[in-house]
């Protein structure tokens, strides 16, 4: 059986699944210290489901902790950056662009140092160690930590930042330093962007793991923890203390497989309504299809692995206006149960709505008895045509696809809707982000240029595809189950030998699952 | 405008990016530079064509290279300055001004770094009124001008100065050595005279891009719609451009592939409301003609832009995916741009996707 927790701004959720069905779930506030939160749902849900912690395999937990961590510029650390670049991309300094707020909350001190590589491999110039040793010595009298490098093409040759790395750990053995190759793709600025970032979640990210593990310790669960990132796949613990930055947008992304799995629906439409907002995304063969486009994570640029989510304004806690012509974008958010009037609140919400349309069993129907039917009328209309909006923005064909509703906020619409070949609530839909947490992939990922003139396209993506499952398999993944999920083509103009740029991605499933 | 100044950096970028026609990379990156000296408190000064003597020394500044490279390896300032240095010592005068050789996408924001370096102003015109992949492929070129000898150089100080037959030489010549060069180089070409300048150039396009940026811009705070912000600055623009949307529709299909060294590939959109109705846009790094079944819509050098439905945003073809709603803009480029020389240089017919060009508000 296997545990998967999915940790909130505001909610924590737990679910124990046996072979693939949903025993037991829970949803319950989340708490100040994240790991005493952990520890509550995972003891409820056990009770509830009177297991016993030893029949656990695995346990998964999605968190937006660190999210939340950069957001709210809380518990970040003060950082070191080097780029390993000169002569070459000198002409910004690290962290151009950020908000001055954060800057001054993790306090960088900045460095360029000789090294990097051209995009067809050669060196811009040889590291030298000797500058690297004198920069550290500088670090180190700083009392510096944490610390973030990037190398000119470093998702092309990690070679450069590894050999950094070993020089650094030889003079301060305790820092925390994030290589960019490990964290970014191809674009200096957002990758270094994620991999400072990372540095200064480093701390917080072993507190947080750490908390995790004893959480599972004082329950008496011996099995092995995995951490949702943010492409849907898991990570291990100790992968986490090192990248805390890849768990970013794991929330979306848990819902939308949860949703695809609950379904069992592996191509569709997927809504997520929650309090406030509604997250639109799209599933094919049950991963959530990527963003394309650079995201801002706190006001920083990166360009992580983003699902390409739309968010729009309606939630359960939506306020309506205007006669029920006006649906959101506020809300009343977590308060849902005191303000709405149907929990004898004062604000007429879209619960309201929904209750008073559907007939539901929820709060106390009679204190809806005076509410104006056209302003119902009115707010169902908005309400659908808000959604059918926001499905119609995700859809890659004109053909009716199928859509899964999940998430709490999904009794505001019970009805087929324009565009949707089929509407599906699945059972357990208000804890699907804890079930997709609970799903246990893991991925290999090849992400470089290649030469097509040397081996042929098809032969040169059958042994990137190679390389890739057996990442995969590193990372876990038992080996029949691998396939290859993804493979993007970016063909690189005016170079010659026919470059590619290939991104190829296999999934598989835990060994122990 | 007469100054660029930090409040108009947004519109001038996204200007760029839509004069860029889905090509001429993304000026994220030259942006930051940009921004970068500007909040040192420097204020990069616009001058018109004719503010400058016949006899000036005139340089074009640009960079040379993928896209794709300038994101890792970034634009190089101290460079391009020093390309610009070099060529006034092998013309034995001193530059005047600074002209973007092209003004969308990266290239449009160069000078105004170089300028901050320099302080020379920069004149509001381009050699190109948008983006194109080659360095012949400039209306200084078509109207005369030499663009050897062109200086390519790169951070380490590697300095190539290349003196070739024809325009066409010397864009291939200082393609390879900007291969070796790890497919950047910072060039300075094309150095002319102020009357030269006057004579050939594409005129108002800062301006121009500015402005765009700031129809766009002022739509979304308005909360009008973006789209007709645009329809109505060209309308009434100081040129009286023809402009029109030529398609709303989603992306529905998307081809890319390397031929040649070259980004080419297809588009097709799909309108939102009729499934069988579609089009589709030929791109070779830039957007090169839009076609509705078979028959075109609007084809280069006139102006093929793809703008995010709902924001405008233009988006660059790197940039394009799968499901993006998007609006099809198409937009006439100024006379010069279009006389017989300019087609036989930058037409639909050298770029081989039509065999004669049609002016777009020829097209019903």
């Amino acid at each position: 059986m296997q545990i998967g927790v999915d940790v909130g701004g505001t909610n924590t959720d737990g679910v124990i699944l046996s072979e693939g069905k949903v025993l037991v779930s829970e949803k319950t506030t989340t708490t100040e210290d994240v790991g005493d939160g952990v520890f509550n749902i995972i003891k409820t849900v056990l009770t509830k489901g009177n297991i016993s912690p030893d029949k656990i395999s695995s346990v998964m937990i999605g968190t937006t902790h660190f999210t939340n961590a950069l957001v709210e510029r809380k518990k970040l650390q003060k950082i070191a950056a080097i780029r390993l670049s000169l002569p070459a991309a000198d002409s910004l300094e690290q962290m151009i662009g950020w908000p001055s707020d954060l800057i001054d909350n993790i306090n960088p001190i900045k460095y360029f140092a000789k090294g990097g590589y051209e995009v067809d491999g050669r060196e811009i110039s040889k590291l030298d160690k000797d500058e690297i040793k004198k920069i550290t010595e500088e670090i180190a009298n700083k009392n510096y930590k944490n610390i973030a490098i990037n190398s000119v093409y470093s998702p092309l040759n990690s070679e450069m930042e590894l050999e950094a790395n070993e020089i650094i750990k030889n003079i301060i053995p305790d820092a925390n330093i994030s290589l960019s190759h490990s964290i970014g793709k191809v674009g200096l600025i957002e990758r270094e962007n994620a991999t400072i970032i990372n540095a200064a979640l480093a701390n917080l990210a072993v507190d947080i793991v750490e908390s995790f593990k004893n959480a599972l310790k004082k329950l008496n669960i011996d099995a092995p923890l995995y951490i949702s990132q943010n492409d849907g796949t898991l990570m291990r613990p100790d992968k986490v203390k090192q990248y805390p930055v890849l768990t970013f947008a794991c929330g979306p992304t848990n819902s939308m497989r949860g949703a695809a799995y609950l379904s069992g629906i592996q191509d569709s439409i997927i809504v997520d309504i929650g309090g406030t907002t509604s997250d639109v995304g799209y599933i094919k063969a049950g991963f959530p299809r990527q963003s394309a486009i650079a995201t801002d994570v706190g006001g920083v640029r990166t360009n992580f692995r983003m699902p390409d989510i739309i968010s729009i304004g309606l939630g359960g806690g939506s306020l309506i206006r205007d006669n029920g012509n006006k649906v959101g974008p506020d809300s009343v958010g977590y308060r849902l149960t005191e303000k709405a009037l149907v929990f004898g609140g004062e604000t007429l919400t879209a619960t309201d709505i929904a209750v008073k349309h559907y007939d539901l069993d929820i709060g106390d129907k009679s204190l809806l008895n005076n509410l104006d039917e056209s302003t119902v009328k009115n707010a169902k209309k908005e309400i659908t045509r808000l959604l059918e909006d926001a499905v119609d923005k995700m859809k890659t064909s004109a053909e009716n696809v199928p859509a899964v509703f999940v998430g709490g906020g999904t009794i505001l619409n019970k009805e087929n809707l324009n565009g949707i070949s089929e509407l599906v609530i699945p059972d357990n839909f208000a804890v699907a982000n804890a079930v997709g947490a609970a799903l246990g992939q893991v991925s290999g990922e090849v992400d470089r240029v290649f030469h097509y003139e040397k081996l042929g396209r098809e032969k040169t993506i059958e042994q990137a595809s190679n390389e890739a499952k057996q990442l995969a398999k590193e990372a876990g993944a038992k080996e029949s189950s691998i396939e290859i999920n993804e493979i993007n083509e970016n063909p690189l103009a005016y170079l010659p030998g026919k470059s590619v740029r290939l991104q190829i991605k296999a999934i598989g499933d835990l060994e122990n699952y | 405008m007469d100054k660029l100044t930090l409040d108009k950096i947004d519109d001038f970028l996204r200007g760029t990016a839509f004069l860029g026609t889905g090509g001429g990379g993304n000026p994220y990156v030259g942006g930051l530079m940009l921004r970068q000296e500007l909040e040192k408190g420097f204020e990069p000064k616009l001058i018109k064509a004719d503010e400058v003597d016949d006899d000036d020394l005139i340089l074009p500044i640009a960079n040379m290279g993928a896209p794709t490279v300038l994101v890792e390896k970034l634009p190089n300032a101290k460079s391009a300055v020093k390309a610009l240095r070099k060529m006034e010592e092998l013309m034995g005068k001193k530059a005047k001004a600074l002209i973007a050789a092209e003004a969308g996408g990266i290239n449009g924001t160069l000078p105004f770094i170089v300028s901050a370096y320099t302080g020379l102003p920069v004149i509001d015109a381009d050699g190109m009124g948008r983006a194109f992949p080659e360095l012949q492929m400039c209306t200084f070129g078509v109207y005369g001008v030499n663009c050897s000898p062109v200086i390519v150089r790169d951070e380490k100080d590697n300095e190539m100065v290349v003196n070739a037959e024809n325009n066409h030489a010397s864009e291939m010549f200082a393609r390879v050595i900007c291969m070796q060069m790890g497919t950047k180089s910072e060039i300075c070409l094309y150095p002319m005279t102020g009357k030269q300048m006057k004579e050939t150039s594409v005129h108002h396009t800062v301006t121009l891009a500015y402005e765009i940026g700031k129809s766009i811009g002022d739509a979304r705070v308005k909360g009008t719609d973006p789209l007709e912000g645009i329809v109505d600055y060209f309308k009434n623009s100081f040129d009286k451009r023809f402009c029109k949307l030529l398609f709303q529709g989603k992306v529905t299909d998307l081809l890319r592939e390397t031929t040649d060294g070259w980004a080419r590939g297809e588009v097709k959109i799909t309108s939102l409301t009729d499934p069988n109705d579609s089009i589709l846009v030929k791109l070779q790094n830039e957007f090169l003609i839009a076609l509705k079944d078979g028959k075109p819509l609007a084809m280069v050098p006139d102006l093929i832009c793809l703008v995010d439905l709902e924001n405008a945003e233009p988006i660059t073809a790197e940039d394009v995916r799968y499901g993006q709603r998007v609006n099809v803009i198409g937009v006439s480029t100024p006379p010069n741009m279009r006389t017989k020389a300019a087609l036989d240089t930058f037409g639909p017919v050298p770029f081989k996707v039509y065999d004669k060009f049609i002016p777009i508000e020829e097209i019903k």
